[in-house]
């Protein structure tokens, strides 16, 4: 009854008409799992939604959504439990259409094996190697390819051999360890859980022979000792322990260990479980440790074997599944999330895109939902990591809007990048207070932000002048004249745009640096990239303007003529009318151009700044 | 105490992903809550909390969202074992539910459910300004709760949007939240009927004695038998009381939860009869055959 077993998660892929559902009634059906009252239920929805006639229609268990049913596909991956006397499964279903390649992928991440369903009858479609590919790169290393509905080819070994000669082909290049190949009907039961009859030229496992015998040596026993710090244990001043799963290696009293983003070191104590203390602890385990030493621990720290420690890094190169109904713009910061901890990121680079279908390179400038592609990040601080294909726990990470706080990407690290640690930023003695000091002056970022024609770059000049009379240092830095020279290379698109921002930034902080004042002017009309430039140069320095006039306004005014060209249609991703405008929420000072004169908007400015200790 | 039971390394693995993911709602949370409703499921969430944080003890409190109608043994229950383990219990009913008069005979179980569960759990997160609530639902219970996530986001309101949910990578849970906003987290999410009733009997953790037949007084209602727990219950004309030996798969409202005819009066004998069953265990639940998706509806509105 409770024989020692062992765990397999694994997943299905396949779309509807491969059989996938019926495969996994039938498996849980034969299992004994599904109870009379739920096969019941089952034949009431069969059929009311069902697509298989008389038949029951194992689908309908397990797509338990409202829109699921409604619509006869599966959108969300749904979890199955099941277990014979050898072995328990968590069976993933994960849905098949390439829009919800994102939930099918959530299901990859915890599964050690895959079975890809192929239609005997229609042999290998593009769909099958999507899911191929998908699997290989988030780390499945063990492959069950089921050819199904042998019964409508006449169980024809010949066919059977062609598609898995394809299929073997292709798979060639991906990482998996072992390929196994059944053929089967799920409708009739061959070779799901016992041999079939009609196939004696079969020599191999039933499916689920296999799935009770394979050996995925998913533990992570072997790796080195890897532990993140959940949450500091502190009940009373006589204990501090360090709780958390062990997630690969494992680790004894006695042993020393490393704080991984300090290199300190210490010796274990004690291994501390509510069941007594242990000798050894190993991957998979919940403890809390103790230490012979009080050193600096806190929650995302991750504890290391000091012989075997983890790259710390604030740049790495990784494969990234876009999951975000956003697009990823490269430059743009977003919450970063490995193992137990958090920080910021930003795609510093996409390397190329890949081809879901084919795992071609493609050139890519964004990644849109669904999409994958290799990227180079930087992070706020250094973090821990390993190679995903050498530890997936700490070879993974997500990201996370910073303003929806939605889940936007999956990230596999491939490796760090050196760069971190080679490139050092040279120290000068004439720092920015001495600059500014010697300027009698508080640097500022004055950042003019509105609609074109709202009147930023009229506003901004005359503040200028009036701050130049006054003695004060300063520098304008406008829009139209950085495009012509530092951003000739960059288009309008939502990425150029970002990375045109961001090098409006750049240069307005070595201004900042050397002491002067800088008037910005740009349209600017994403939320987040002005966040972004708030944190470069410092909340404190940055004075967020926005030059506020209704867009009938600025069109009637139209002193470019761009309004007028876009209107034609001869400017896509015109901010205003292709492209969106984001006003700010609490701009520092905010300016109403169409009820107020350039001049009267000029004053407001500098009163602010008098107010900020600005001499004007 | 008798001597326990070393685990499965199956149960070990269950034990030990629950605890990482109490620790992380503990840990990620401004105040979080379990959610305590007496039953065999919250009895192993709370035993796993315990473990969780021993040498310490769980920094939240238990909530019970108390509907007036559970039966007296759950009652007794729920308060000796908060006071065994000194913890914090804090016991909520909809006020203004109780002054409409809403009970499960007289308004239906659909209303009932709404006003004195669904209501009043929103009232006390809102109350005491829970940002998150741990809950023992698992996934094999139900089929929308099978597409549920571990860290199951709510919005404003308490809503659950199953179109809307954060993909939940790896163990990489996504616990950001706005003002205003919630999480539900399920550390059994994983675990089956099986699973909790084995470690039950591998733990030795104390459950209501509903659980075990006994001979019981009982009306049969709609293919199952109801036990009049007080005096409450209203006979229909021509129903006799009888005595039967009965047992709970499932505790909720008393006159809401159909009991089994059964001998099993140790675990090992519910374990046994548990193997032998044909039927899931929410078959004795009223509430779940409302219609074919209510408990998706329920959930979108902010029930557990």
């Amino acid at each position: 009854m409770s024989a020692q077993r062992d765990l397999l998660r694994f997943i299905t892929c396949g779309s509807v008409d491969d059989g996938k559902s019926t495969l996994i009634g039938r498996l849980l059906h034969e299992c004994g799992l599904i109870f009379d009252d739920t096969l019941a239920a089952l034949s009431r929805d069969s059929r009311r939604h069902g697509t298989t006639g008389a038949d029951i229609d194992f689908a309908l268990l397990l797509d338990g959504l409202e829109a699921e049913r409604q619509q006869g596909i599966t959108i969300d991956v749904a979890y199955r439990y099941f277990a014979t006397s050898r072995r328990s499964f968590i069976v993933a279903d994960t849905p098949g259409h390439e829009q919800y390649t994102r939930n099918m992928a959530t299901g990859a991440s915890t599964a050690s094996l895959a079975i890809i369903l192929i239609d005997a009858s229609k042999g290998l479609l593009p769909q099958s190697k999507r899911h191929s590919l998908i699997c290989s790169l988030l780390g499945i290393r063990h492959l069950v390819l089921a050819v199904n509905k042998m019964d409508l080819i006449s169980f024809d070994a010949d066919r059977y051999a062609a598609i898995i000669d394809t299929y073997k082909d292709f798979a060639e290049k991906l990482n998996f360890t072992d390929v196994t190949a059944i053929p089967l009907s799920a409708r009739m039961g061959d070779n799901v859980t016992s041999a079939s009859g009609n196939m004696a030229w079969y020599h191999g496992p039933s499916l689920l022979q296999h799935l009770e015998e394979i050996d995925v040596q998913s533990d992570g026993t072997g790796q080195p000792f890897r532990f993140p710090v959940q949450w500091v244990n502190r009940p009373d001043a006589n204990f501090r322990g360090y709780a958390g799963t062990v997630v690969s290696g494992h680790v004894k009293t006695g042993q020393n260990i490393r704080v991984a983003s300090s290199g300190r070191n210490a010796k274990v104590q004690r291994i501390v479980t509510a069941d007594g203390d242990l000798a050894e602890a190993n991957a998979g385990q919940a403890v809390t440790l103790t230490l012979d030493e009080e050193i600096d621990i806190a929650r995302g720290d991750l504890l290391v074997a000091p012989e075997a420690p983890p790259e710390v890094s604030d740049q790495f190169a990784a494969d990234i599944l876009w999951m975000g109904a956003e697009p990823m713009l490269p430059g743009r910061d977003y919450l970063l999330r490995i193992s137990q901890d958090w920080t910021q990121a930003r795609v510093t680079s996409l390397r190329h895109g890949i081809d879901v279908n084919t795992g071609d390179h493609v050139a890519a400038r964004t990644l849109q939902m669904n999409d994958l592609g290799l990227c180079h990040l930087s992070t706020l601080k250094p973090v821990a990591l390993d190679k995903y294909s050498e530890n997936r726990a700490i070879g993974a990470f997500i990201l996370v809007d910073r303003f929806t706080h939605e889940t936007v990407a999956a990230g596999m690290i491939r490796h760090a990048l050196r760069r971190a640690s080679n490139i050092h930023r040279a120290d000068f003695t004439i720092d920015r207070t001495a600059r500014a000091e010697r300027n009698g002056q508080r640097p500022l970022l004055l950042w003019f932000t509105g609609l074109s024609g709202s009147g930023k770059s009229t506003i901004a000049n005359l503040v200028e002048q009036a701050l130049f009379t006054a003695g004060r240092h300063c520098y304008s830095l406008d829009g139209d004249n950085l495009r012509h020279g530092l951003c000739r290379d960059l288009g309008f698109t939502a990425a150029d745009r970002v990375e045109n921002i961001r090098r409006a930034g750049e240069v307005a902080k070595l201004m900042m640096d050397a002491g002067l004042i800088v008037l910005a002017s740009f349209i600017s009309p994403f939320r987040a990239d002005r966040q972004m430039l708030r944190e470069l140069v410092g909340a404190e320095d940055f004075v967020e303007i926005h030059v506020d006039a209704p867009i009938e306004t600025c069109i009637t005014r139209d002193p470019k003529g761009l309004y007028a060209k876009a209107k034609a249609g001869l400017i896509p991703n015109f901010t205003g009318l292709g492209s969106p405008y984001e006003p700010p929420e609490n701009p520092d000072i905010h300016l109403h151009t169409g009820d107020s004169s350039a001049e009267a908007c000029a004053a407001q400015v500098l009163a602010a700044l008098r107010q900020r200790g600005i001499a004007c | 105490m008798p001597v326990k039971r070393r685990l499965t390394p199956h149960l070990a693995r269950l034990e030990a992903e629950a605890i990482g993911i109490l620790r992380e709602g503990a840990a990620a949370f401004r105040r979080p809550v379990l959610l305590y409703s007496i039953g065999k499921d919250s009895g192993v969430l709370l035993h796993l909390a315990m473990k969780a944080f021993f040498p310490g003890k769980p920094p939240f409190p238990l909530l019970h969202i108390d509907t007036t109608w559970k039966f007296k043994e759950m009652i007794h229950f729920r308060d000796s074992i908060a006071q065994q383990l000194g913890l914090e219990l804090l016991v909520h009913a909809n006020q203004e539910g109780l002054a409409r008069g809403i009970n499960p005979i007289a308004s239906g179980s659909a209303l009932h459910t709404q006003v004195m569960k669904t209501e009043a759990l929103r009232q006390a997160l809102d109350k005491y300004g829970f940002d998150a609530a741990f809950g023992g639902a698992r996934r094999d219970e139900e089929k929308s709760r099978a597409k549920e996530r571990i860290f199951s986001f709510r919005g404003p309101g308490h809503v659950w949007d199953p179109r809307a949910q954060r993909p939940e990578l790896w163990s990489l849970f996504n616990t950001r939240l706005h003002q205003g906003e919630s999480m539900r987290i399920f550390p059994l999410s994983n675990w089956t009927e099986y699973d909790v009733w084995d470690y039950i009997a591998a733990e030795d953790i104390p459950v209501v004695p509903l659980y075990f037949a006994a001979p019981r007084p009982v009306v049969r209602r709609a293919g199952t038998w109801i036990m009049l727990d007080d005096e409450r219950l209203p006979l229909n004309p021509g129903e006799a009381p009888e005595t039967k030996m009965v047992r709970f798969r499932t505790l909720g409202c008393y006159p809401l939860s159909g009991a089994v005819e059964s001998t099993a009066a140790s675990l090992a004998e519910i374990i046994a009869e548990m193997r032998a069953a044909r039927s899931s265990e929410r078959e004795g639940r009223l509430i779940d055959s409302d219609s074919e998706a209510s408990m998706e509806r329920k959930k979108r509105e902010g029930y557990f």
